[in-house]
């Protein structure tokens, strides 16, 4: 089991190690974010292998929490470094939506000449 | 040869190729050349490599409460990691940092210039 563990923790340091030369060269922060991301995969693993070798299941929780914020990080950088379409990422007003209401339920009732959800031709209504 | 023995081997190779993933992940992501590749890159360990490094240490503890909560981890990493990867694909694509020549098909981009066309027409 030690060389196991020793070969292990080399392959998992020069991991590590690779990730955070991606992470300080970029060049956008997104990949960063991608180099981040692997920094918390290969500590969760470090985490695995330490509870592997001692037998430790207390250390098992340390896992579940990792796995679990693990993702927040990325998420919320994507969510701050994407740029959405007009009009996509604000909360409408209530004529907005009024005014969108309106016009679906027109193009429902008159003509149904749209390629998804139209009715059927010569449909009897 | 006892059933312990068996497990132990079997949990180190495990390991092993947990932290390889590790490893070819680490690799991927300094080499690649643009930001997709780096993220196929970066998965490989989110998801088979913790697997294996969980099947590896459940094989070591070998008692019934933690390799549930083991097998949780997996679970919740299945959960999560395609969200963020979604989500970084999505702002990537949308701050233009897909490399179109590195593609082999790009169906996203053909289907919006057409919606746009269709639009315009």
């Amino acid at each position: 089991m030690t060389w196991v563990v020793g070969v292990c923790g080399v392959l998992l340091t020069i991991a590590l190690v690779l990730a955070v030369i991606r992470a300080e060269k970029g060049p956008s922060i997104l990949d960063r974010t991608v180099a981040l991301d692997i920094v918390v995969t290969t500590m969760i693993a470090a985490v695995a292998l330490y509870a592997a070798v001692e037998r430790r299941a207390d250390v098992v929780p340390v896992l579940v929490v990792l796995s679990l914020v693990g993702f927040v990080g990325s998420v919320t950088v994507a969510r701050f470094a994407s740029v959405e379409p007009e009009g996509e990422g604000r909360v409408r007003t209530r004529e907005e939506v009024a005014a969108e209401d309106r016009a679906r339920r027109e193009a429902e009732e008159g003509g149904g000449t749209d390629e998804h959800g139209g009715p059927a031709e010569g449909e009897v209504r | 040869m006892s059933w312990e023995t068996v497990a132990d081997v079997v949990s180190a190779i495990c390991l092993l190729g947990g932290a390889f993933l590790a490893l070819a992940a680490g690799v991927g992501v300094l080499r690649f050349p643009d930001l997709l590749s780096r993220m196929h890159a970066g998965t490989k360990p989110q998801v088979l490599g913790l697997v294996l490094v969980l099947i590896g240490l459940a094989l070591r503890l070998r008692s019934g409460g933690a390799v549930w909560a083991l097998v949780l981890v997996a679970i919740f990493q299945m959960l999560t990691a395609p969200v963020a990867a979604h989500m970084v694909g999505r702002a990537g694509y949308r701050t233009g940092k897909v490399r179109r020549d590195l593609l082999v098909v790009d169906e996203l981009t053909n289907d919006l210039d057409r919606v746009r066309e269709d639009d315009e027409a």
